[in-house]
């Protein structure tokens, strides 16, 4: 699983630079979507073990010897929680830039200098 | 141009970062601290066939409930920021296309079994892949379904209201039940195990999911609904 | 077989990342990211996660994707996209 490593990596890059770039605020968000996604491939990619099965122990896994047999877990449950709690932040500054769009009546970040130092 | 190249060299630190996390990580080769305990005892002890929801409802319960927590606080926020918009300044009264037929009767038809398959998930998480969040998902995803056929539609917010607080005040009260009756706070063995492997078992697990993912469903409508706004 | 198949879902996933960023029209941008997700529900499905799998694919690809077409619904009045 060393491709999906490497893969992660890169869409870690590509989510950062499109944060870096872009002057649209909701594509600065969606980069921020990618590399969250990146991230979170990477944390999977770390807790699988080659030939491993999924961690529920129904009648395919032996409950005895279900530790030879099964990929970690403990990854798997702290990326559920990223999951969830990513979509609401994204929510949340989106509900931000609508607001500021209200104000401004534009979505370039350029635009919105009150807070430049 | 200077602003690029400056973009681009930060983007070359991040990459030799990363590249070098990379060159030292080699693959994992059996489990081992706490996940080999937690494979090992978790069906034993909990009484749950997946091991993910072990993890995720009882072993770090805690994480869970503060993941709700953050959940429900971006919902607030987004109604707060959201609604306060709607009162000050009138949206322009948009001419509304009405859904079609199609949409309207397949809506109408297909969401109380989205709700009903929402259920399901989570009323199975401890037996097999899902659980409350997928199934809060779901349910949600009705609710889209519904605001697509009927774009006035309204969602009644005392009965949201009701439901998020109920299931939130119950999520707490089911961990210090936990924390009195059995080994901990939110520890699933104050109910019986029952048999493994059937829906009745492994404790409160069903129970919590249960309440997790009425939660994350009317917290989701709640977001859909306020990102909606008056127009679709 | 299996490698064959995750080379193949990760060039996709990087082609719709950059798509993601790079397209002008912000719908088809959206879009993309949403495949992003949905194909990384694959490749969790390949890793044995089944459980990430079903929250990316309804979380991440569903409502997500919905999210952020809402918000750009409500954020445009005739203005030309700087992308």
């Amino acid at each position: 699983m060393t491709l999906v490593m490497v893969l992660g990596a890169a869409l870690m890059l590509v989510g950062f630079w499109g944060l870096i770039t872009r002057q649209n605020m909701i594509k600065m968000v969606l980069s921020l979507a990618i590399a969250e996604t990146g991230l979170q491939l990477i944390m999977i990619a770390v807790g699988y073990i080659n030939g491993g099965t999924a961690p529920i122990l129904d009648s395919a896994v032996d409950k005895l010897s279900a530790v030879q047999q099964v990929v970690d877990p403990v990854p798997q449950a702290l990326v559920l929680t990223a999951i969830v709690i990513g979509v609401a932040v994204n929510a949340l500054m989106l509900a931000f830039i609508i607001r500021l769009y209200q104000k401004k009546h534009s979505l370039n970040i350029s635009d919105y200098k009150d807070m430049k130092w | 141009m200077v602003r690029k190249s400056i973009a681009l060299a930060l983007m070359t630190g991040l990459a030799f970062i990363l590249a070098s996390i990379l060159g030292d990580w080699s693959p994992m080769e059996r489990l081992s601290g706490v996940a080999y305990d937690y494979v090992a005892h978790g069906a034993s002890d909990l009484g749950a066939m997946n091991l993910v929801t072990a993890i995720v409802v009882t072993y770090r319960g805690l994480d869970t409930l503060g993941e709700v927590t953050v959940l429900f606080l971006a919902a607030s926020g987004v109604a707060v920021l959201l609604r306060r918009a709607d009162g000050e300044q009138q949206e322009k009264t948009q001419s509304k296309r009405a859904a079609s037929e199609i949409v309207t009767t397949g809506a109408s038809l297909l969401s109380p079994f989205i709700v009903m398959f929402g259920a399901y998930i989570f009323l199975n998480g401890h037996l097999s892949p899902g659980g409350g969040f997928q199934g809060g998902a779901v349910i949600a995803s009705a609710v889209l379904l519904l605001f697509l056929a009927h774009p006035d539609y309204k969602l009644r917010h005392d009965v949201l209201n009701i439901i998020e607080s109920f299931s939130g005040f119950t999520y707490v009260l089911v961990g210090l039940l936990g924390l009195f009756l059995a080994g901990g706070f939110l520890d699933n063995r104050f109910l019986p195990l029952g048999a493994y492997g059937t829906i009745l078992s492994a404790g409160s697990i069903p129970l919590i999911y249960t309440l997790i993912g009425l939660k994350v469903g009317t917290e989701l409508a709640g977001i859909l609904e306020n990102m909606k706004g008056r127009a679709l | 077989m299996e490698n064959i198949l995750t080379a193949l879902l990760s060039l996709i996933i990087l082609i719709a990342a950059l798509a993601a960023i790079y397209l002008r029209n912000m719908i088809s941008a959206i879009l993309a990211a949403g495949l992003v997700s949905l194909f990384a529900s694959i490749l969790y499905l390949l890793m044995a996660a089944p459980d990430v799998a079903m929250t990316e694919a309804a979380i991440g690809a569903g409502l997500s994707t919905v999210i952020f077409l809402l918000a750009f619904r409500k954020t445009r009045d005739e203005e030309v996209e700087n992308g």
